[in-house]
Order: C-alpha cells, then structure tokens, then sequence
C-alpha cells in the first residue's frame, strides 16, 4: 500500500499553494536566502583574507623587484631567515616524537588521568601566546625560578635561541598530536594485535604497522606544525629579546622594519611567510584531496 | 596441541567478564565458543592468545603453562573479525610477515618465505592474487587471506573471532565449509566464536555454550541440541517454546489439566516446560497441550502459528505442514514429541 503518491497532485486544503521552483527541495531555503549568505561569505572572505594576502605582495613589490630581492641580502635578513629555519628544523621533528607518543599514549592505553591530558594537549591554542613566552621567561629568565642556576652554568635560555625554539615547541605541540589522536582511535588497535600475534616485536610492529597507518595524518600535522613554527610571533617575540642578527626570526624582523618605516623591506619578508602558508595550503589540499580517507577529519586548525 | 583453561577468572575494572571458567580443549578438535554478546567468549579467546592476561588462574599448551607467556611466545594463528589485514601491504606481504619479523635466526631465506605464502595462497584459493591490497579483495578474500596469514607462523592453535560475522550470507555457508576442509587438511587444533549457532552446529566437533562468564555446557553438537542442560541452553540453540506447568504424580499438569506428558524424575512442583516447534505432532482434542491460534507467520516451508494455551494466555509457538488450514482462533491440540522439564527456580 503505497502512503502517498508523488506524482499525482492532489488538492490539500491544509497546504496553502506556494510556488514551487524547478529542483527546488522542501528542506532548502528559498534561492534569496541561499544567495544573500554566499554573497556575504565571499564578501567577508575577500576583505578580511583575501586582501591582506594581496596588499602583502602588491607592498613588496611596489618599489620594483630589484628592491625586492635586495631585501633579501641584508645581513640581518638573512640571519632572521636563518634562525627561523633552524628554529623549525629542531621545533618540528621534537614535536613530531612528541606527538607521536602523546597520540599513542591516549589512543591505545587507558589510564588515569587520560582524560585531563587530552585536554591540557589543547592548552597550547586556548592560551595567549604572551602568556605562553612569559611563563619560560618566568622559569628561565634572569630573575626567574631556574635563573640563577643557569646563569651559574652559563647557560642562556631567554633572550637566545633556546627560548625561542622552547616558546615555538609549546605553540606548535598540539598540532601533531591533535592530528593523530582521533585517527589513531579510529584505527584502533587491531592492526598492532594482528602484528604481534604473528610474532613481530613491539618495534617491528610501530615501523612496519603503525607509522604506514597514520603516515598521511602524520605529514598533514608536521606540515601545519612547521607553518605556525616558522610564523609564531606572539610568544617568541617575549622570550627572543629582538636582538637584530641574533635572536630576530622573520616575523620579528618584519616587525622591526615596519617600525622602521621601510615598508618595502618588511612586506619583502611578509611575502615570503605568506608565500610558506599558501604552499603549505596547497600541499594540505592536495593531501586531504588524495588521502582524505585517512586523515582525520577536515577540522581546521 | 592441547589446551586446558583452569579457573580463569578476567576481570575488566572490577567487572568479571569471565567467572572461573575451566576447559579442555583437546588436540586436532574445531571447538566453537558461542554465545551472546557479553558472554565471555571473546574475551576467553583473546586470553587463549594472549591478548589479555587473566586476572586470576591458568591456561596451559599441553603441559607448559603459557598463562604468564607473551602473545609472541605462545605463537598463535589469530584471525580477527574485522581482518585486520595491513592495508599498506599486499596479500604476498601480509602473509609473509609473521616470517619476515622473525629474528635473523629462525628467519627463512626470502625465496623460501615467497613459496611457503604462495602455497598458501593455494590452500585458501587466492592463487593469482599476491599483489592486490586489501582494499581491492571482497569480505570472503580478505578473510581468507587473513587465515593464510595465521597459518603461515605454523601456529599452535588456531583461534578465529567471529570469523564470518561480517559476511552476507552466501558467502558464509561457502566459508564455513571451506574452513571445515582446510581444518580436516591441516589439523590444527582451532578455536572459533560464533553468536551463531548454526554455524557452530554445523561446523564445530564441539561446543562450548557460554553465559555472562560462564560456561553453560560443553559437548557435541548433537549432545548440546538434543540434551541441553539448562533452560538457557534449551533456549539459545536452536529454536524453542517453552510454558510454566505443574508436575505432580509423574506427570505435566497444564491449568489443572494433565497433558499427557510423563514428568520422570523432576520434583513435583513449578517447572518450565521445554520443546521444539518442529518437534509436536497433531493429536485429536484429549490428553494433550491444547490452545488457540492467535497468531501465524510463513517461515519457509513450513507455518509458525503462535498458540495460547490455557486462560492465563500463555504463547507457545509450534510448526504447521504450510497448508494446514489453521486460521485465527483454531483451536489446535499437539503435544511435543520431545521435550525437557526444569524446575522452577
């Protein structure tokens, strides 16, 4: 017994006739609705994300590419790049160790407490990154709780590269291991099981089980992890102490040229940070067009 | 390989999901564990692995005691309901793993190992097929190269969860058969669970019927259907009908009526009367289980009619030839052919 027919129009005196759009469905909203919010999103996207991006290049070559390129060369230039370099090669792979375990740790073991680390894993993006800078200069700085004993051993932390590469591992930490966790949930432990009942050993099976399963998830997060570490400014502009060719990465530099009014120089390294981020958004799509099924989601970060 | 379970007691936070569970299990048998979800029977069987550790007792291969033992140590075949194949390697791969890990010692040379997994892949017809991946084999294969890879260690025993859980039928009945003859070929002392009890009637030399952590019987197939135990055994393998009688003088008393049914030796008193459907013959109105029909449905070839028995409305259901003219409100007298008494508790 069929419950109603489609295709026959009856006559409801309940409904009142409205007029009814070809493709139209019962559960979207009417085409003025639907275009009003696309126009307001792209609106908003143009002016807020958009333009900036454009202004940064159009800035940094408004005084013509030899000017550009010059930027490039200044010592001090040169040095923020490095330092920014240096500080992702040592901020990154600890991260990825880090998270890696951290991931592995609430993933596959239940223990007390799981739930609290889980949530502290997230500290990193709900707290200010001044607050992030100010508590290593806190421990660590000259009137610090640790500070007397490193000033006795000679060892700098604040104001050096040590604190900038500890403040850019507490902003970046979570990306990783945020990554991970809910796909090494999702997978479950029935692979490691498999590997170890047929006798492979517990790092015989993180090689050859684990690290295959959670590789794409893996590139996905040390790809986001290494954007943020190369553009951190907040937390490492407290611990750095901004001393130009020493201590200054590229957000900072930029700062200081800005500052300095030379607008051409600062929006010079500005386009490279901005060039880092699309190239790391053009990998991430790329990752998440082909191996979407295996990363953990389309949360953005 | 022998195995005995004795006394193991597992507890997951404090819960018990196995109560003092004892076993034999003899060398070269196919033993099906079955029962419902949260029996135990899972749990029983990760902890002949050694997936799990036991709370508190002990399981021996013949005579050593394997219960402190590693997962690797006890070497063990485990197929897992999902597979759990390695999607990143190919069907060659999977199944040579557990002797490619093996130390540089015990390892096979690499040619030896490529043969050993092709003739594998003989045996669980999937000849042609080592370079797929996982992803491109249908549920049956996959199975099946999950076994291949479980027997490629040479393993003890062979223990298999929910081997055909996720199969559609068709494919199952295949499985089972074929899992039968690679067991009769192999002679491996193998392990199953099943929540299905036909796949564990036909399949299995024996049956272990488990029960929120504990064993309910163990026995042969025939021995579990025909001379079940205990009323949850009655009522988990195979279909049942059961009706609250009264036994007095030696016999079944049903609304202070006897119906025909000797009582042999249950007390007198309440009882819970068990038979099967199938198992009733049409008789003329008299000394016998009377009720009217109240309800029928087409299974198969024949037709269930759910009858009630009695004032107090109590249903029993019985199997009619599907051409008998029972309609609504017949009134239908049988008794069961066979049929088990237990008393009330």
């Amino acid at each position: 017994m069929a419950m109603y027919e489609e295709d026959v129009a009856v006559y409801d005196s309940r409904r009142p006739n409205e007029p009814t759009f070809a493709h139209s469905r019962p559960t979207t909203e009417p085409g003025w609705v639907k275009w009003t919010l696309i126009l307001i999103g792209i609106a908003f996207m143009a002016l807020v994300i958009v333009l900036p991006l454009v202004v940064v290049f159009i800035e940094a070559f408004r005084k013509g590419l030899e000017t550009y390129l010059k930027s490039f060369s200044d010592r001090n230039a040169v040095a923020a790049i490095q330092l920014t370099l240096l500080v992702a090669v040592i901020a990154v792979p600890l991260n990825l160790v880090f998270g890696v375990a951290a991931a592995w740790a609430i993933a596959k073991y239940e223990f007390w407490g799981k739930a609290f680390l889980t949530t502290l894993i997230d500290l990193p993006f709900s707290i200010s990154p001044v607050v992030s800078g100010m508590v290593y200069v806190l421990l660590f700085g000259a009137q610090g709780w640790f500070g007397q004993y490193l000033q006795d051993a000679r060892i700098q932390i604040i104001f050096a590269v040590p604190g900038i590469v500890l403040a850019t591992i507490f902003v970046t930490f979570p990306f990783i291991a945020r990554e991970l966790i809910p796909l090494m949930q999702d997978q479950g432990s029935q692979d490691e099981e498999a590997a170890l009942s047929l006798g492979a050993n517990g790092w015989q099976t993180f090689w050859r089980v684990t690290l295959p399963n959670i590789k794409w998830g893996l590139l996905y997060g040390v790809l986001l992890c290494n954007a943020r570490a190369m553009g951190e400014f907040g937390a490492v502009s407290v611990v750095s102490g901004h001393i130009r060719g020493k201590t200054n990465t590229m957000p900072l530099h930029i700062e200081i040229l800005y500052n300095e009014y030379n607008f051409a120089g600062a929006f010079a390294i500005a386009s490279l940070l901005a060039m880092l981020a699309l190239l790391t958004l053009i990998i991430k799509t790329v990752l998440e067009f082909r191996y979407g099924d295996e990363l953990a989601g389309t949360r953005g970060h | 390989m022998d195995i005995r379970v004795e006394h193991v007691l597992k507890e997951f936070s404090r819960y018990p999901a196995l109560d003092d569970v004892s076993l034999d299990i003899r060398s070269g048998e196919l033993i099906a564990l079955l029962g419902p979800s949260g029996s135990g029977k899972t749990t029983l069987l990760r902890l002949i692995a050694g997936l799990e550790r036991p709370t508190a007792g002990q399981i021996f291969f013949g005579d050593e005691d394997a219960s402190s033992k590693t997962v690797q140590e006890r070497n063990v075949g485990f197929v897992f309901q999902a597979y759990a194949l390695f999607r990143n390697m190919s069907v060659l791969e999977n199944i040579s793993f557990g002797l490619k890990v093996r130390p540089r010692a015990t390892r096979p040379a690499n040619a030896d190992i490529r043969k050993r997994a092709m003739e594998l892949l003989d045996l669980v017809q999937l000849s042609g097929m080592h370079d797929r991946f996982p992803q491109q084999l249908s549920g049956g294969q996959r199975q099946r190269v999950a076994l291949a890879r479980a027997l490629a260690i040479e393993p003890r025993v062979l223990l298999l969860d929910e081997p055909f859980g996720a199969l559609d039928a068709q494919v199952r009945k295949e499985l089972r058969k074929w899992l039968r003859e690679i067991h009769d070929k192999t002679g491996h002392t193998t392990v199953f669970v099943t929540h299905d009890q036909e796949e564990a009637l036909e399949l299995a030399d024996r049956l272990v019927v488990m029960s929120r952590g504990k064993i309910e019987q163990v026995g042969s197939p025939d021995a579990i259907y025909d001379q079940p135990l205990n009323p949850f055994v009655f009522g988990f393998i195979g279909e049942s009908s059961s009706l609250p009688v009264e036994i007095d003088n030696g016999e079944v008393w049903v609304g202070g009526r006897a119906v025909g049914l000797t009582a042999d030796d249950t007390p007198v008193g309440h009882a819970q009367l068990y038979f099967r459907p199938h198992d009733v013959e049409l008789v003329p109105e008299g000394a016998a289980l009377a009720g009217v029909v109240a309800a029928s449905r087409r299974v198969g070839g024949t037709r269930r009619v759910e009858l009630e028995i009695g004032g107090n409305a109590q249903r029993v259901e019985i199997d009619l030839p599907f051409d008998h003219p029972a309609g609504e409100k017949t009134r239908i007298a049988f008794k069961p052919k066979r049929w088990k008494l237990y008393p009330a508790t």
